[in-house]
């Protein structure tokens, strides 16, 4: 069986937490949920895993800590020892994210979840986002409403940190002129120009790679062990 | 000793117009749904609502109870929107103060606190500054000169909240891995009443879970009640977990404007048995 993109996509949310070491991760979704896991069971052990409720837990599902809602918001992350990837409905050029709704806040055309703690966690500690389909509704110059806090406002915040998007077809960061987005790697099968023209404002595309594919190990790893059911290929069609 | 016994109905009647009413849970997880319903059937209106929001929210907004809300999500969990929260707030027909969860948490800890603000970083920079114009910063006294967010306390009228055991007097105990935020709640009103599974004699707290499972203590309760499935279909572990069939009706019913007077019918225009009774049926329906 060949490599297949949703493989290729729970990797590259692997790499997001490369270098995390003993630090609590908070992926927000499937994706990001099977990308932590695998890289807690291959090149960052040490990284501290949540059930989604009030349980810290080993890969095996073994109960290491208590980590209740009040004390997310209390304590962890204004303690900045985390690494959230949160979804988002919007992302503009300079990292601003929406989850909030579509259009105008006092009317919205489509409520959304609301800004739920991208407004804390962006301004506290490491942020990446994750999105399945990378379009130009996703993409847009301007985000409707500002939950999750880009580069602009965030001039002097002594913890902002956003850190990576994740799609189904590229890994980008804010490594552009200004804190402005930049292409890093499309997945295989990925031109830079599919990217570009699934994106609404220009990005930053100096020096390209490809996004690696899984090793040996890592596939075994979610094929047999992070994901037997195969639900990442729900999420990213090949 | 005070015998605080009461019901959901009494618990409403102490409740009136134009009150800002604090609901404890999060998400779709131990709502006091009972209550909720009550005051589905009574007259109250005009309610400021302030909840981490579950179908606690797109209930009440169903019966246009809700003023303003305040909140930082509104999601059913297993099914991410609430269709009655997307529908009015689509129409502009209610008013909200849309926090980051943090803040929201930071403002209940300040009105506990009896304090008029408490600083936090959340929220600088995103939309809660400009979509809150009331709010104001601070800047730190000491070296740093950090510039923070001052978040203004959130004082309740009436916090309503549902945990798993109580007794008569009014201790209230939680045997869930998660308090949520229901202690601040209290703490932040003037007034709380509690819903619980089943209300025991003082010794059975201790001898059901460990002393920190003994969430409120009786001088922040005001009136407990039980309702046994008070919380249904939000969770109330470990006593049951979510109905996720009956969610997903739910949350059907309330897509289609054409479906939800069946919904309401038979499920909201009786009392908490009528409305019990049906669950019952509907799952040996489904079964």
């Amino acid at each position: 069986m060949s490599v297949t993109r949703a493989e290729v996509a729970a990797v590259a949310c692997a790499e997001l937490f490369r270098g995390d070491g003993e630090i609590l991760v908070s992926p927000m979704g499937l994706l990001p949920s099977i990308g932590a896991r695998l890289a807690r069971l291959t090149f960052e052990p040490d990284l501290l895993l949540t059930n989604g409720e009030a349980y810290l837990v080993d890969t095996d599902g073994t109960i290491e800590g208590w980590q209740p809602f009040r004390k997310v918001l209390d304590t962890v992350v204004p303690h900045g020892k985390r690494h959230v990837v949160m979804g988002a409905n919007q992302v503009s050029r300079h990292g601003d994210q929406n989850i909030s709704a579509i259009g105008d806040h006092d009317r919205p055309v489509k409520q959304l979840l609301g800004v739920r703690g991208g407004p804390g966690n962006t301004v506290n500690h490491r942020t990446s986002y994750w999105v399945p389909r990378h379009g130009k509704r996703v993409f847009v110059s301007e985000v409707d409403i500002v939950s999750g806090v880009g580069y602009r406002q965030a001039k002097g915040f002594p913890f902002h940190d956003v850190h990576r998007v994740v799609t189904n077809l590229a890994v980008l960061d804010f490594g552009g002129p200004d804190h402005t987005m930049r292409l890093v790697s499309t997945h295989p099968g990925v031109s830079v120009d599919e990217v570009c023209a699934n994106t609404s404002f220009e990005l930053h595309t100096e020096g390209v790679t490809e996004t690696r594919e899984p090793t040996g190990e890592e596939l075994r790893l979610l094929r047999e062990v992070v994901d037997p059911k195969g639900h990442r290929e729900r999420e990213v069609p090949s | 000793m005070p015998d605080k016994r009461t019901t959901p109905d009494e618990i409403v009647a102490e409740l009136s117009d134009g009150m800002t009413i604090g609901i404890g849970g999060w998400g779709s997880r131990r709502k006091p749904m009972a209550l909720v319903r009550a005051l589905l059937r009574s007259p109250v209106k005009d309610l400021t609502v302030v909840s981490y929001g579950g179908p606690d929210v797109g209930l009440l907004a169903s019966a246009g109870k809700i003023r303003r809300l305040v909140f930082g999500f509104v999601t059913l969990d297993s099914i991410p929107f609430d269709p009655w929260f997307s529908r009015v707030r689509e129409q502009g027909a209610i008013e909200v103060t849309e926090y980051d969860e943090g803040v929201f948490g930071t403002a209940l800890s300040a009105a506990a606190q009896r304090l008029p603000f408490l600083p936090t970083r959340a929220g600088l920079g995103s939309a809660v500054m400009d979509l809150n114009p009331h709010l104001r910063s601070v800047r730190s006294p000491y070296d740093d000169g950090e510039e923070l967010l001052a978040v203004p306390a959130l004082k309740l009228d009436a916090a309503l909240i549902h945990l798993n055991r109580a007794d008569a007097r009014g201790n209230a105990q939680y045997l869930g891995p998660d308090p949520y935020f229901d202690e601040l709640f209290a703490l932040a009103s003037a007034r709380t009443f509690v819903s619980v599974e089943k209300i025991v004699d003082t010794a059975e707290l201790t001898a059901g879970g460990p002393v920190q499972s003994l969430l409120l203590n009786r001088s922040s309760v005001d009136g407990v009640a039980e309702t046994p499935k008070g919380a249904h279909f939000t969770t109330a572990a470990p006593d049951y977990g979510r109905d996720e069939r009956f969610q997903r009706h739910y949350a059907e019913s309330a897509k289609d404007l054409d479906k939800w007077p069946a919904f309401a019918d038979r499920f909201l225009s009786g009392d908490e048995q009528r409305y019990q009774d049906e669950v019952a049926k509907f799952t040996e329906e489904a079964a």
